[in-house]
This record gives C-alpha cells, structure tokens and sequence, in this order.
C-alpha cells in the first residue's frame, strides 16, 4: 500500500480497521515531502519536526483510549497567507518574511480542534496576487505533472502539494480563481465556497469583498469533509453569514437524473484552447447520458467581469496593503531615516512588482478624476454580472464552464506580460464578483498529458448542488485512476 | 486615455512609492495596456443599475463595544523592526 497515495476518507478507513497507524501515516508523508519536495518546491516553511511530535502525542492518546475526532492525526497543508500561531507566516513577500502571528486564523481554531497535524505553510505568488505562483518571493513551484509548468496560481503550493501526494488535503484561498484554477492545472478538486460560508478571520487581506477560504483535496469526498471542518458563522469575520451548519457529505450522492446544467456559450468560445474545449464537451456528454438536462444559453459577462475584477481587486488591494508601513511587523528599510522615508523606502524595497503594480493601478482607479470612470463604473458592472447570474440561476441548477482557458503553461511563459497573465482568470473571476461558490475537478488530459479542469458554478449557499454534481461526474469518469503526475522534465 | 510619467509620479506618491526610472517606463506601459483592456466597462449595459460594493446584502454589522484585554503583548512586539520599552519606536517626527 503507498499510504500518501492514498485519500483522507481511505486514511480513515485504514485507521479505524487498524490497518494504518497515526504515526505511520504522518511519517510516509515527512518522507514524501523529503523526497519531492526538491524538485516540486510547494513549501515556504515545512513543518516536518512539529509534524512528528504532534503525530506522536495523538497517536498515545489514541493509545491509552482517548476519544478524539475522526481527523485527529490526518496531515495538512495551509496557504501561507493564513495566519498561524507561533508559526511564519509570509505571503510570499519579503515584506513579511519575518513575521509570525500573535494568534490563529479561525480556520486554524477548527483545523487545530480535530487536532489535524499542519505539515507545512504552502507557497503561493505574492499577497496571491497572481495566476502562476512566479511572483513568490521565495520559491518558484513547479507542476508535478510537468516540472518546467506552473502549478497555477495564486495557491500553487497548495495544489501542487496535493497533486504531488506531499499532503493528503489543503487549503487555499481564492480571490479570482486562486483556488480552482490551480486545481484545474494540477489535476486535483480545488472549491471556493460562497462569499460568508467560510471566515475570513486571520486570512492576509487582498481584495476583502472578493477574497475566500476553500479547499484543494484529491476527491470529492474529501472536500465535502474538509468544507464541513471549516465552515460556519464567525463573529470575528462580519461578512460571516448566518447559516444553519450543513453536513456536506450528504450531498455525495451519484443521481444527476433531471438536473438542469446550464452552458454559457461565451465562456467556450474565443481564447479557450481546442483541447480544453473539447475535454469539457464531453464531460457534457456524460452528464447527459447520467440523466442530466444540459442546454446552452449566452452569458455574455466574461470580459466585463474580467475588467470590472481587476479595477475592484486592484483598488480594494491597494487599500489593504497601505498597512505595510515598516512600523510594527513588517520589514523596515535599513536607509531609512525619518518616518516617510520607512514608509517609502520600506514598501519600496519588500514590495515585488507584481504587487507594485496592482497598488498603483488601485490607487490610479480611485484617484480623484478617474473614480467615476473606472472604479463606480466597475461596481455598476458588479450589478449586472450578478443580475445575470440571478437569471441564469431561475432556470439551471448548475453553471458548467472550463476553468482555465488552457492547461499549465511554461515557467516564465507569462510572467513578464501582466494583461497575459490575467486572461487566465477569464472563466473564474465573474464567479468571485457574484460571491458564488465554485469547484472545479478534473475532466481529462491534453495532448501533452497536462490535467483539464471543469469549474462547476452553483447558486449562493449551494455547495451542496455543486458537490452532487461533481462527485456523479467523478464517481463515472475516475480520473485518479487512469491519470497521475509525472514529475518529468525536472532538473535535479 | 494617455498616461504621463507625472501622473504614474504622482499616483506612486499617493501610495507611498519610490519608483526608479526604470520602473516608471515599465509601470507607465502596464498600466497603460491594462487602462485600455479595462475601459471596456464603460462599453457595460449598466444604465440604471445601482453600484455593489459587497458581494452579500449586509449593511452594517453592530456589535457592542466591550473592552477585551489581550495579555501576549510581547507577540504582538516581536515582529517590530525596531522597539524600546514595550513600544514600537520610529524616528523623531517633529523637529
């Protein structure tokens, strides 16, 4: 048995039958992590020693009969913008290289409460802005499938820790496809929860009306678990919304018998790559012979959504990074000398360009002349695109598109052409404007043997719908068994 | 809409940025490249629609304004690049 190989609800099997122990388990995932982690680089601070101590005490409690939950002793990975007690915490930003948080995120209070073993914070591109995970500070990640690829962005480190079985689950988080289109890239099920399902307490701030806490897993049924772990109302987050916890994995049913799928022609036509296109046709296919009802219908929001993203996140991040000030826990330039001189100089030099970028195009958008043009304009936008949501929602169940408009691209492909870059946010980011959930699974490989995600779109607060649908699909097609990462083209 | 190097001077200002020239030439041309991708909001069918600012219908959230007392002060201090008895210390401001 390769236990890393293996999913959460397997491990779980395994432990109940006593097949596998806590200690085993977490100690085939440290060896992984030694063995990959060369050449896969997911990790900004591993967290192997702790991991180990931890694996220790809860398997003698299991031991001496102690009573613990049905995830105490399963690994995880965390995105390296959720705070974590005692634990670095850095965005991948030389702005944070050295801070550690004086407190846990609220996840981390639910995760910690399973006593779920942290096995490391996961690389990601800087304050996550980006689609590649390039624009880390510390590391570039490569995608196990293809190691001169991007994993995706901006949580690469987390789906490609999970692609590479160096974590059995992780989490991410998601501003305009952060999660799901790394997913899709790395060939695991990557969800955005609806905007209020998941807190947001001790998530780094980028964009906070978009922003959002999810999940990348290796199957459905993990992220129906993982999802019941963290979600739920939370005062310390005000945009928390006050619902009735539901268990998720009820939802894990195969029948899609009469659903209604809608398919948005425009989000299949110019820029989406022939393969991609034809890979999700028939996934189409197969929901139809499943029993479903699939029609297309236009939704004709793509670009608006697009542009309108990049005015409001740009704007909104331009805000919450003018907390970086070099004064109580951030870097300080060493030249500075008087006080505007550690703000300039500070976010000057800790800054990467990517973020640089986005500051000043978010401080342009809400300068005095333009604010009218750009940034009212785009909260107009925001209106319509979740009007038309609200339309298509009357008469489907579910919103089927591609994820990402192409498979994982080459290292450095991109990088160097921001607009480039951000087309490939193209099918994700009107889903973050409308503050819907989102998942995406795969749906097959290209010529190139690179993974294809599907990004299944549901009503608010109907991750229930989206986890049916998905896991009809996943349990027919079987995508982990027919396909796994490569780890060719790497150099050593 | 062109750009000029004051305007890109002028906005790294504003966010409390010091640009090199360098920087200023490639800024200008990004920030003129994604400005004309982002103009088509203005081409939106958006006559009479109200502007969203969030992405759920809550307006205000009230809670009451209790004094909660957190003792680790000494986390909270060791991420200061530069401290002195128990507060974070900048360099003189008035002269």
């Amino acid at each position: 048995m390769n236990i890393t190989e293996l999913t959460v609800h397997e491990l779980q099997e395994k432990i109940k039958s006593k097949k596998l122990t806590i200690k085993e388990i977490n100690n085939a995932y440290i060896e992984r992590i030694k063995e990959k982690e060369p050449e896969v680089q997911a990790f900004i601070t591993p967290l192997l020693e702790q991991a180990k101590e931890k694996a220790k005490t809860i398997q003698e409690k299991i031991d001496s009969g102690e009573k613990l939950s049905d995830l105490a002793g399963i690994p995880i990975g965390i995105k390296d913008n959720i705070c974590t007690k005692g634990v670095k915490t850095t965005c991948a930003s030389k702005m944070l290289e050295n801070f550690i948080s004086p407190y846990d995120a609220t996840i981390m209070n639910k995760i910690n409460a399973e006593n779920m073993i942290t096995l490391g914070k996961l690389n990601m591109d800087e304050f996550a802005m980006g689609g590649s995970t390039e624009y880390s500070y510390f590391k570039k990640t490569k995608n196990p499938w293809d190691l001169t690829r991007v994993p995706g962005g901006s949580s690469g480190g987390s789906a490609a820790a999970v692609a590479a079985n160096m974590v059995p689950w992780a989490i991410g988080s998601d501003t305009g496809g952060s999660i799901r289109q790394p997913a899709s890239l790395c060939g695991v099920v990557g969800l955005k929860p609806t905007y209020g399902l998941v807190s947001r307490f001790g998530l780094v701030a980028f964009a906070s009306s978009l922003d959002q806490i999810g999940v990348f897993t290796k199957d459905v049924r993990d992220c129906a678990m993982l999802l019941n772990v963290i979600s739920g109302y939370d005062e310390l987050d005000t945009t928390s919304a006050k619902i009735e916890p539901k268990d998720y994995t009820k939802s894990l049913q195969k029948d899609v018998k009469g659903l209604k799928i809608g398919v948005p022609k425009e989000f299949y036509g110019e820029g989406i790559n022939e393969e991609v296109k034809k890979s999700l046709e028939e996934a189409l296919q197969k929901y139809k012979e499943m029993g479903a009802e699939v029609e297309e219908f236009s939704l004709d929001i793509a670009q608006y959504a697009l542009a309108t993203y990049y005015i409001i996140a740009c704007a909104e991040a331009s805000s919450n990074l003018g907390r970086y000030d070099g004064i109580r826990y951030t870097y300080r330039s060493p030249e500075a000398k008087t006080l505007k001189e550690i703000y300039k100089k500070s976010r000057s030099e800790a800054f990467g360009t990517e973020v640089k970028r986005r500051i000043i195009l978010g401080t342009y958008v809400l300068s005095s002349g333009y604010y009218d043009a750009y940034y009212k304009k785009a909260q107009q936008v925001r209106t319509l695109v979740m009007n038309k949501f609200n339309e298509a929602f009357k008469k489907y169940d579910v919103i089927i598109t591609p994820t990402s408009p192409t498979t994982a691209f080459k290292i450095g492909e991109k990088s160097t052409n921001p607009m480039e870059m951000y087309l490939a946010d193209i099918c994700t980011v009107s889903v973050n404007i409308a503050g819907l959930p989102g998942l995406s699974v795969p749906c097959g490989v290209d010529s190139k043997g690179l993974p294809i995600g599907m990004q299944i779109i549901g009503k608010k607060f109907d991750e229930e719908t989206i986890i049916k649908t998905a896991f009809a699909y996943e349990q027919e097609t079987n995508f982990r068994a027919k396909y796994k990462p490569t780890f060719k083209g790497g150099v050593r | 809409m062109k750009i000029s190097k004051e305007e890109i001077l002028h906005i790294a200002n504003l966010a409390q940025l010091t640009l090199e020239d360098s920087e200023v030439e490639k800024y200008m041309e990004n920030l003129q490249d994604i400005l004309n991708f982002a103009n088509i909001v203005n081409n939106a069918p958006v006559e009479g629609l109200d502007v969203t600012i969030g992405a759920n219908e809550e307006k205000n959230i009230f809670r009451e304004d209790k004094v909660k007392i957190f003792e680790d002060t000494s986390s909270l201090l060791q991420n200061a690049p530069e401290q002195d008895r128990n507060m974070f210390k900048i360099p003189k401001v008035l002269n």
